[in-house]
C-alpha cells in the first residue's frame, strides 16, 4: 500500500482501517478502530462482547455515584471559570465534556495505582480525593504544585506537553522491580518503596490528542512496550489542541497507534462513563498482572473553551458545540438512572445542593488562600544544603530588614 | 591505594554503588553486554543482571524522563549520556522536569537522578563528541553540576553523585578517562565533600582556577610558570554547581591574581561568573582584572584544529603574562 492509498482524514480510507483492525482483533479480541459505546446519548444501555461483563459489576449506588461525582466536578469547573473571571484566579483550563472520560478512568483505579495527570484533570483528582481547593492554588499563583501527591497517588499537574509520560513508564517500572524485590523476599507484592506487601499497581498517564505529537509519547510508548511496564497511557481526545484539530496530530484513530508499539488500544466513546470505566478497569487489570501496557482513546469534545485565555469561535463552529453537548455525558447518565429507577428527584436535588456547597467551600478557600513566604522557594530549590541558595537567602533577609516595618511578611511579599 | 584510570574508577565506583544499594540501577544507551562506548559500565550487567544495568531504548528524553520516574517511584537511577552533544533531546526533561520536581512539589518529592555525560574535546572526534555545555546547566537553579579530574575523585564522586537526593550531573572528562591515579578505596567512604574545590597545587603569585579537563593542564602551565619564577595556585572546582566561592576567594585573597580555564566558549560562560562573584568579594585583593581562558564563540571546532580552539598551557601562562602586566 503507498502513501498514496492513505486516508485524507481519520474517517475514511477503509482499506488502511480493515488492515489495522485486523491486528488489532489479533492482539485484543477487540477491533480497536471501532469505538467501545454501552451507554448510548440515548441513555440506554448497549452490549458489548468484552466489556459488558465489567459494566456487569456496577451497581445502582455505583452508578449513582458516578453522577454525583460528574455533576460536582462540573459545578466545581464552572465556580472556577467564575473565580477567574472575579480575578481569583490567573487562569483557568475547563473540563467541561470531558467528565465521563475523567470520572469513569479515575473511578476505575485503585488507591494502590499511581496517575500521572497533564493540566486538565480536575475530575481525576476528584476521584483521587485530592482536595479541590488545593488543586486551584497553582491557577492562582500560589503554588506550582499544591498537594502532595504522596498522599493521594496522584501527581501534580504538568503544563509542558507529554512530559509526564516517560515519568509514568519510569514509574511504572519502578513497580515491576519493587514486585521483583518483593516476590524475591517471599511476599506477593509491594505496594510503595520499601513498602509492605501489598495489592500490585499500575500507573496510569493523561495526556490529550495534541500532546501525542509530542516525543516523549514515542519514546515513552517504546519503554513501555520493551519493558512491558504496567501503564496505561490515556489520551483524552477532545478534539481540539487549544486551535488545532486532531486532524492534524494524526490521520488514523490513535488509539490504532498502539499496535505500532506492540501493545493494545482501545477507542472508548469518551462522553459514556460506563464504557470509560469498564475499558480502564480492563486495562489496568491487564497491567497489574503484567501483562504490559494499554492504550486508551477517549473519544470526547472539549465543549468550552481551552482555557480562559481561549477564544473557540474563532476556530471552530457552534455547530459542532451543539452536536456534541447533545451526547452529554451527564445528561445520558441522568436518563439512565431515572429509566431504571435508580435515581429520582430528591437524589438529583441532593446532587445540585452538594455541588453549592462545594462552590461555596471552593470560593471560599480561595478568597483564603494567600502567597507563600518566597523563603519557602529558596527552602525547596534543593533538598540539601546549597551555599549560593543559602547566601541570596541571607542577602534577602538583611535587604529586606532594611525597610521601615519590614517585618518577615512584608520582607516575603515583596 | 591501587593505580587505576579514571574510566576504571567510575567503573568501580558504580559497581560499589550497585552493591551498596539495592534500589540503584544504571541505564543508557549500549551500557550493557558492550559496557558503554566507553567501556565505563564494562562487566557490570554480568554481575547485576538486566534489570540494574539497563540497556535502554535509544531516545534520550525517554531515558532522563523514565530515570524521573523510577526516582519518584524510590529509585536511585544513574542515566548515562552517551555523549556531550546528544544530552539535548533530554533537555526539556532535564531543565523543565528534574530541576524543578522538589521545588515544584514544595519539598514532597525528591528526585535523585544521576546524569553521567562524557564531556569535552581532545581526542580527535566527529562533530557533537567534544562539547562542554555545562553552563547550560548550571544555570538552572535545582540542578547540582560535578566533575572529576583523577581516579580517586572519580571513584568517590560518583558514588557521592548517588547518595544525593538533588538532582546531579556528573560531567565525565572523557580525554581523560585513561588518566592513571591513585585510589584509596579502602577508607571507608570519601573524606572529601564532592562540592568542594582542591588546592591541587599551592603558589603565592597568581590563581589559576579549572576543573576537569583541563587539571593537567594547569598544573603543566603552573611548573612552566615556576621556571620562571613565579608561584601558580591551582585549583580543581570540582564542583561547577554550586561553585566553592570561598576557595577561590581565600586562594585570591593570597595570590591576588586570578586566571580561570574551562573548555567551554568563553562568553556566557562558568568563567564570566566566577569572575564577576570574586571581583564582589575580593575587589581590593585583586591586583589584576580576572582573565578568562576559553573556547572561542563557535560550533566545536572540526578535530583537525582542536589543538587551536582548546585552551593549552600557553594559553594559559599568555592570560597570566597579561595578569602579571598590571
Ligand atoms: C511543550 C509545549 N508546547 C506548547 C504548549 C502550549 N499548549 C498548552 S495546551 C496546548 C494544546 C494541547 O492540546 P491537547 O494535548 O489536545 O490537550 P487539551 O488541552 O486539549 O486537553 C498547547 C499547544 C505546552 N504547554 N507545552
Amino acid at each position: 500500500m503507498g502513501a498514496t492509498h492513505l486516508p485524507s482524514t481519520e474517517f475514511d480510507g477503509t482499506e488502511l482501517d480493515d488492515l489495522l483492525e485486523a491486528q488489532a482483533e489479533a492482539a485484543l479480541g477487540v477491533p480497536s478502530s471501532e469505538m467501545v459505546q454501552l451507554l448510548g446519548p440515548d441513555g440506554t444501555l448497549g452490549t458489548d462482547s468484552v466489556f459488558s461483563e465489567y459494566a456487569a459489576r456496577l451497581d445502582a449506588e455505583k452508578l449513582r455515584g458516578f453522577y454525583a461525582d460528574m455533576a460536582a466536578i462540573r459545578r466545581f469547573d464552572q465556580e472556577a471559570t467564575a473565580l477567574q473571571r472575579q480575578g481569583q484566579l490567573a487562569l483557568w483550563v475547563p473540563l467541561t465534556g470531558q467528565e465521563a472520560a475523567q470520572i469513569g478512568s479515575g473511578r476505575a483505579s485503585q488507591p494502590q495505582d499511581y496517575i500521572f495527570p497533564t493540566y486538565r484533570e480536575h475530575g481525576v483528582a476528584l476521584t483521587r480525593n485530592v482536595d479541590l481547593a488545593e488543586l486551584l492554588k497553582q491557577f492562582r499563583g500560589v503554588s506550582n504544585g499544591g498537594w502532595n501527591p504522596k498522599d493521594t497517588n496522584f501527581h501534580l499537574y504538568t503544563l509542558v506537553l507529554a512530559a509526564q509520560t516517560p515519568h509514568a513508564v519510569g514509574y511504572a517500572m519502578g513497580i515491576q522491580r519493587d514486585q521483583r524485590l518483593a516476590e524475591a523476599q517471599g511476599v506477593e507484592s509491594a505496594q510503595g518503596i520499601d513498602g509492605p506487601a501489598g495489592p500490585k499497581a499500575a500507573v496510569m498517564v493523561y495526556f490529550g490528542d495534541g500532546a501525542s505529537s509530542e516525543g516523549d509519547v514515542h519514546e515513552s510508548m517504546v519503554f513501555a512496550s520493551s519493558y512491558n511496564a504496567p501503564v496505561v497511557f490515556f489520551c483524552q481526545n477532545n478534539h481540539w489542541a487549544i486551535s488545532v484539530p486532531t486532524a492534524v496530530q494524526t490521520r488514523i484513530p490513535l488509539s490504532n497507534r498502539a499496535k505500532g508499539y506492540g501493545f493494545p488500544g482501545i477507542r472508548v466513546d469518551g462522553n459514556d462513563v460506563v464504557a470509560v470505566h469498564a475499558v480502564t478497569e480492563w486495562a489496568l487489570e491487564h497491567a497489574r498482572q503484567g501483562n504490559g501496557p494499554v492504550l486508551i482513546e477517549a473519544f470526547t469534545y472539549r465543549v468550552g473553551a481551552h482555557t480562559t485565555a481561549d477564544d473557540p469561535t474563532k476556530y471552530r463552529e457552534s455547530s459542532e458545540e451543539a452536536l456534541w453537548r447533545e451526547k452529554d455525558p451527564l445528561d445520558r447518565l441522568e436518563k439512565y438512572l431515572r429509566a431504571e429507577g435508580m435515581a429520582d428527584d430528591a437524589f438529583f436535588a441532593q446532587v445540585a445542593a452538594d455541588g453549592d456547597e462545594l462552590a461555596a467551600y471552593i470560593r471560599k478557600s480561595t478568597y483564603e488562600s494567600d502567597a507563600p513566604d518566597i523563603r519557602t522557594a529558596f527552602a525547596n530549590t534543593y533538598v540539601e544544603a546549597h551555599p549560593l541558595v543559602a547566601e541570596e537567602l541571607a542577602w534577602f533577609e538583611e535587604y529586606s530588614a532594611g525597610f521601615a516595618g519590614g517585618d518577615e511578611g512584608e520582607g516575603a511579599s515583596r | 591505594m591501587t593505580t587505576m584510570t579514571i574510566a576504571k574508577a567510575i567503573n568501580e565506583g558504580l559497581r560499589a554503588t550497585l552493591s551498596n544499594n539495592p534500589k540503584s540501577l544504571l541505564m543508557g544507551e549500549d551500557i550493557g553486554p558492550l559496557g558503554g562506548v566507553y567501556r565505563v559500565t564494562d562487566g557490570l550487567i554480568g554481575e547485576f543482571g538486566a534489570d540494574r544495568v539497563v540497556d535502554t531504548p535509544l531516545a534520550e528524553s525517554g531515558i532522563i524522563g523514565t530515570a524521573i520516574g523510577l526516582a519518584l517511584r524510590g529509585y536511585l537511577p544513574v542515566a548515562e549520556i552517551q555523549f556531550d552533544g546528544f544530552v539535548f533531546p533530554g533537555f526539556n526533561q532535564i531543565t523543565t522536569q528534574l530541576a524543578k520536581m522538589h521545588s515544584r512539589s514544595n519539598g514532597n518529592l525528591t528526585v535523585p537522578v544521576v546524569i553521567r555525560i562524557p564531556y569535552g574535546g581532545g581526542i580527535g572526534s566527529i562533530e557533537h563528541h567534544s562539547e562542554s555545555p555545562e553552563a547550560l546547566f548550571a544555570h538552572t537553579p535545582g540542578l547540582r553540576i560535578i566533575t572529576p579530574s583523577n581516579p580517586h575523585d572519580a571513584y568517590w564522586m560518583i558514588q557521592q553523585a548517588v547518595n544525593c537526593q538533588d538532582p546531579v550531573i556528573f560531567f565525565e572528562p572523557k580525554r581523560r578517562y585513561w588518566l592513571k591515579g591513585e585510589v584509596d578505596r579502602e577508607s571507608a567512604g570519601p573524606a572529601e565533600d564532592p562540592f568542594k574545590a582542591h588546592v591541587v597545587r599551592e603558589g603565592t603569585d597568581a590563581t589559576v582556577v579549572v576543573y576537569g579537563p583541563l587539571v593537567p593542564v594547569a598544573l603543566a602551565a603552573a611548573n612552566a610558570a615556576a621556571e620562571d619564577g613565579r608561584s601558580i595556585e591551582v585549583i580543581d572546582l570540582r564542583s561547577i554547581s554550586p561553585i566553592d566561592f570561598d576557595a577561590i576567594e581565600a586562594s585570591v585573597k593570597k595570590t591576588g591574581r586570578l586566571v580561570v580555564a574551562h573548555e567551554a566558549p568563553t562568553f556566557g560562560g562558568i568563567g564570566g561568573e566566577i569572575a564577576a562573584r570574586i571581583s564582589e568579594r575580593a575587589f581590593h585583593s585583586l591586583e589584576a582584572p580576572v582573565i578568562r581562558v576559553g573556547g572561542f564563540h563557535m560550533p566545536y571546532p572540526v578535530a583537525k584544529v582542536e589543538e587551536d580552539y582548546l585552551p593549552d598551557i600557553d594559553r594559559i601562562l599568555e592570560a597570566l603574562d597579561r595578569a602579571f602586566a598590571y
